[in-house]
Formats: structure tokens, C-alpha cells, sequence
């Protein structure tokens, strides 16, 4: 974004020697542990008695991917997550543009209590319990859509979108006006479509959102059948008492030369639940920058 | 953010000229804004202005039977409980711990690498790192907790590392001495690149000619950003400080990264407010009016924080929030 800026010089100055080394030592440290996670996620059991593979991969070995794909419950959870970030997204950018979009107009009266209003939950709230009661109450418990819903607003992306919608020339709007265009059809057929890479990137990062979300299933939804990616990686990774990992564990103790070892089975599950995100982050990382910059703090 | 119902673009103003519209006028002219607003004001209404009237479960004793409003009222009951409860002291003291220093190890973090990224002049290894920098931010911390017990397990990375050294084998996660720098390390690792984006913006919005007319008149490196560049991110650090001593308990003590890392030999360090009233409601069965107690005193002294930051900015002739 500073690419135009005077700094163009050809030669190394000592200052970017030095930046680029503490940038790549920094760019070293955050990206190994995913380099990590890839090796271990095809390494044979027998390689846990080789002390230096953490760092080469020394096996290659398909056999953990092969029993994670074999699990239902894992597909069930995938098919879970792609409803709620698919429906998700569409139920987050509906209200959330419109909202945006209408809170953008400076002259609608009683806009700034809806604003203060607004940016008071994001320093105070009612807390778990009277929540939970609440969501409660509505029907979310056991329902697919407590994840869509009730986690579906992000008052920090409204305010960015609000700022935005501000600095769209009002100019566009009253010509369309003058041609007999109501303010609904302004949105959805100029607004919008001008603001289509904008537009995307908060699409993105809802759903990116949305296919992270567990807190929400962590406490409405204890049916199994109904879990997200996030809780079958929670418990396959952390809690350990997936029927996955315990088979493998089985199978590995079964038999001494083990065919799958459970770590390689954990870390499989990490990168197969990373490839969404791996593929739409090459949009994010290109738009975000701008996204952020139009909306800054303030309004 | 409260911008005066009059307007000042010029177009506008030849508006005010014209006589007086009604108000009832007005409302109707912007009908479909009001439709286009209702679903986000439902959504407040219900997610979280509801709750907040659920805050009254902090006088009562929860009655399942009876809900919110028919649960008999206790008083005070519930806040003097909360003073010899050695949990919730415990929690209370973690939460403010770990928050203050999670905003030290790591509020400069993202100021600094973004002025270092600013002054990086090779623009195409500046988006490599920082395309690499930002990318833990999009996974979940139920993700990187797997990942970061991997490495810090027995047979993990770390060990290997220390073992390589002759050390001996530990665990961090198990750790009370090394549970909480766990925290503080992980969290600058997911979120340094993100967080530094917004300077990014700050920077790139200072006038490059000023840079140019410092550099003719001879100002090195160090005096063009304490002259230049600072003076253009101080406001942004300024409303970034007090948005995040605002958020304080709530973020700083993340639940999602603590109750995916934590396990019970660490409690005693790391059980905060939000954990605390999590596993007591849902894993011990707490009564209800006495968790949301917890919460009240924690979304009270949070306002408290934000209260004074804003002010203390204000009186360092920065702008604050409100």
C-alpha cells in the first residue's frame, strides 16, 4: 500500500538488511508450526523412534488420511460447517450491509441512538448466563441455526461497512433518485455492485467466521449429529475422545508397527479442515488491506 | 461517532434553506432505510439487549421452573458471596493478570512491526511477509491449540529442542510458571501481522512529501519517524489503546484461546472470569443467579476501564472514543 511512496531505491540500504532479517526470522518462527503440522500429518508410526523427522520429513505415508476420510462423523461435521458458513454468510452480509447502508445516512432521524446503541454492546453485555437463558428460550438449543443467528452479527464489521457506505459520493445516489430509483433499488443495483470487491471481503471473513465457529456449539448444541468441524477437531485434537483417535491409539498399541500413529491423524485432521481457508485467503490477503483502511475506527 | 442531524456538505446546506421539513416528513422520506436498519435493530434487541435484561438474574436465585422473571429476588446476596468466594478471587485476579499482560507483551508488537514494514522498501518481499505474518489470524484457536499442544507435547518440537540442548523434557501447558507466558507468546504469534495492518493504514495515509521534505533537509531515519511518521499513528494507537482497555477482561482473558489450552493442573493460574463461569454452569452446575453475578462485576469494572481510558486520553489532548 506504501508502494508509490518516495522509497523506491534500487540498492539495499543497511536499515533493510536488517528489516529483512528480523522479518524473515519473525516470518520463520509464525510459519513453521504449520510446516510442522504438514510433515507429522504424513509420517509413519515408526517415525516417532527417529528424533530429527519434526524437521524433515523422513516417511511419507497417506494412512492417516485415509482413516480420517473413512469416518463419518467427520463428513457429518463437514456438512455441517458448509451449511452454517454457506447460509451464514448470506444471513450475516444481508442484514448487515442493509443495516450498514441504511446507518451510512447522516440525515435519518434517530440514526445516532441506533449507533450509540450499537456501540454500547461492544463494551458491555448481559454475560453467559442471561444469554444463554435467552437464546435458550428462542429455541436454539440442539438447532443448526444458533450458529447462523444469534452468531451471525459482527458489530466491529457493521461500523467498517457504515464508514465505507460514507464515502460513497452521495452525488450517484441522487442522480439515480432524479431517474425514479427508490433507495432499495440504489443499494442492491448501484451500491452494491460498485462495491463489489469491498463486498467480498467482508463476505470472506464471515466466512471464515463461520466455518471457525464452536464457541456457539460448545453451548447449544450436544448433539452429535449436529456438531460443527470445529468441535469433531476439538475433540480429535485437545480433548483426545473421538472415536478416531481412539481407534487409531488401539490400533497403533494392537499391533507394534502400527499403521496409524495418532498425532499423524490429528494434524491430517488440521490440514484437511485448513483447506477452505488456504484456498479464499489469497482474496482475503489481497482486499483486506484496502477493507480496513476505508473503515478505520471511527465514524 | 455522533455526527449532528445538520449536514455539512454544500449540497445539503441548500436544503436547510428550504422551509422547515416536519419530522414525521422526514421519517417517511427515509422509509426503506428504517427497513433496511430493522433487522440489525432486532438482532441488538434480541442478542443482546435481552441479555442485559437478564442481568437482573444477578439479585435472584435461578429457578429453572420459573425463568428469569418468576426466579425469587435474593437482594445482594449473590455480591456478597462473590467476596469469600476463593474461586472467583482467584479467577477475578487471574483475569486481570493475564489481561495486562497480554496488552503489554503485546499492544507495541503490531506498532512496531508495521513502522519496520513501512520502512522496508522492497514492496514485493513486504507482501510476502506479510501475506505469511496475518495467516494464523484466520484459524481458529481451536486449531492452533491442537497444534500448540503438539508441539509443546512430550515428543513435540520444544522437547526435541531442549533435549537436543540436554535439558530436561517438560511441558509448558502443565506448567504453572510456564502456562501464562504460553498465552502471551501464542497470542502475539496469531495476531501481530492482523493487528498490524491498521497502522499499515495509518502510515500510508501520512503525505509521502513530508517524508521528501524531511529527507532534503537532512533528517535521518530515527528523526523521520519520531517527527513524521509517529505523530500520524499516534491518534490511531490512542483510539486502539482505549478500545482495548475497554475490551480488557472480555478479550485480553480470550476464552477461546485459554479453554482450549488449559487443562486443571493449570487452573490456578489460568482459570479466568469467563472460564470460571463456563465450567461452573455447565460442567458443576453453578446456580445461575450467582454466575451471572460473576459476569456483572466483570462487565462493570471492564465499563470502569474504558471510563478512565477514555478520559486519560482526553486529557493528553488525544481525541478518545466518545
Amino acid at each position: 500500500m506504501t508502494d508509490t511512496t518516495f522509497k523506491k531505491r534500487k540498492k539495499w540500504s543497511v536499515f533493510d538488511i536488517a528489516a529483512f532479517v528480523v522479518l524473515g526470522l519473525l516470518a520463520i518462527v509464525t510459519f513453521f508450526p504449520f510446516y510442522n503440522v504438514l510433515i507429522i500429518s504424513v509420517a509413519k508410526f515408526e517415525a516417532i523412534s527417529k528424533s530429527d523427522f519434526y524437521i524433515f520429513p523422513l516417511s511419507f505415508d497417506l494412512s492417516a488420511y485415509k482413516l480420517l476420510l473413512q469416518d463419518m462423523k467427520f463428513w457429518t461435521s463437514i456438512f455441517n460447517s458448509v451449511i452454517v458458513t454457506v447460509v451464514g454468510v448470506l444471513f450475516s452480509m444481508t442484514i448487515s450491509v442493509a443495516g450498514a447502508y441504511a446507518l451510512s445516512k447522516r440525515g435519518m432521524p434517530g440514526r445516532n441512538i441506533m449507533l450509540s446503541l450499537i456501540l454500547f454492546t461492544m463494551f458491555f453485555n448481559g454475560g453467559l448466563i442471561p444469554f444463554y437463558l435467552v437464546v435458550k428460550d428462542l429455541g436454539f438449543v440442539n438447532n443448526i441455526l444458533v450458529m447462523i443467528i444469534p452468531a451471525g452479527l459482527n458489530t466491529f464489521y457493521l461500523i467498517i461497512m457504515k464508514n465505507y457506505f460514507n464515502t460513497i459520493p452521495e452525488s450517484l445516489e441522487e442522480s439515480a433518485k432524479l431517474d425514479g430509483a427508490n433507495d432499495l433499488y440504489i443499494l442492491f443495483k448501484i451500491i452494491i455492485p460498485i462495491s463489489a470487491p469491498f463486498m467480498a471481503t467482508f463476505a470472506l471473513f464471515y466466512a471464515v467466521e463461520r466455518w471457525n465457529e464452536w464457541w456457539y456449539a460448545l453451548i447449544f448444541i450436544s448433539d452429535a449429529a449436529k456438531a460443527p468441524l470445529q468441535i469433531y477437531l476439538r475433540e480429535t485434537l485437545i480433548t483426545s475422545n473421538s472415536l478416531l483417535s481412539q481407534m487409531a491409539q488401539t490400533m497403533a498399541e494392537q499391533e507394534q508397527t502400527g499403521k496409524v500413529y495418532t498425532p499423524a491423524l490429528q494434524m491430517a485432521a488440521i490440514v484437511v479442515s485448513s483447506i477452505p481457508i488456504i484456498v479464499v485467503y489469497p482474496f482475503l490477503q489481497k482486499h483486506f488491506n484496502k477493507g480496513i483502511m476505508v473503515g478505520s475506527i471511527k465514524g | 461517532m455522533a455526527d449532528s442531524v445538520t449536514t455539512r456538505t454544500p449540497k445539503r446546506s441548500l436544503k436547510t434553506l428550504a422551509p422547515k421539513q416536519s419530522l414525521g416528513k422526514t421519517i417517511l422520506q427515509y422509509k426503506y432505510f428504517y427497513l433496511m436498519v430493522l433487522p440489525v435493530l432486532i438482532w441488538y434487541a434480541l442478542f443482546s439487549y435481552a441479555p442485559m435484561y437478564g442481568v437482573t438474574l444477578a439479585f435472584k436465585t435461578f429457578n429453572y421452573s420459573e425463568g428469569i422473571l418468576g426466579s425469587p429476588w435474593v437482594g445482594l446476596e449473590n455480591f456478597q458471596t462473590l467476596l469469600t468466594d476463593p474461586d472467583f478471587r482467584k479467577a477475578f485476579w487471574n483475569t486481570v493478570i493475564i489481561s495486562l499482560m497480554k496488552l503489554v507483551t503485546h499492544f507495541p508488537m503490531p506498532i512496531i512491526l508495521a513502522i519496520v514494514l513501512y520502512e522496508f522498501s522492497r514492496t514485493k518481499m513486504k507482501r510476502f511477509f506479510q501475506t505469511i505474518l496475518t495467516f494464523p489470524h484466520f484459524i481458529s484457536w481451536v486449531v492452533l491449540s491442537g497444534i500448540i499442544i503438539n508441539i509443546l507435547s512430550k515428543d513435540g518440537i520444544y522437547n526435541q529442542i531442549i533435549m537436543l540442548f540436554g535439558g530436561d523434557p517438560n511441558s509448558p501447558l502443565v506448567d504453572e510458571s510456564a502456562f501464562r507466558p504460553v498465552l502471551y507468546i501464542t497470542h502475539v504469534w496469531r495476531e501481530i501481522g492482523w493487528d498490524s495492518i491498521i497502522y499499515l493504514a495509518a502510515l500510508a495515509g501520512i503525505n509521502p512529501e513530508l517524508f521528501e521534505a524531511a529527507e532534503v533537509d537532512g533528517a535521518n531515519r530515527f528523526r523521520r519517524l519520531l517527527n513524521i511518521a509517529w505523530p500520524g499513528l499516534k491518534s490511531t494507537v490512542a483510539v486502539l489503546l482505549i478500545l482495548q482497555v475497554g475490551q480488557l477482561l472480555t478479550q485480553g482473558s480470550s476464552f477461546e484461546q485459554i479453554f482450549n489450552l488449559y487443562s486443571s493442573p493449570v487452573y490456578s493460574v489460568a482459570d479466568t472470569i469467563d472460564t470460571y463461569i463456563y465450567r461452573t454452569s455447565f460442567t458443576i452446575g453453578g446456580d445461575f443467579g450467582y454466575m451471572t453475578a460473576v459476569g456483572v462485576v466483570k462487565s462493570i469494572i471492564s465499563l470502569i476501564l474504558l471510563w478512565a481510558a477514555n478520559t486519560f486520553a482526553k486529557k493528553m489532548g488525544e481525541e478518545g472514543l466518545y
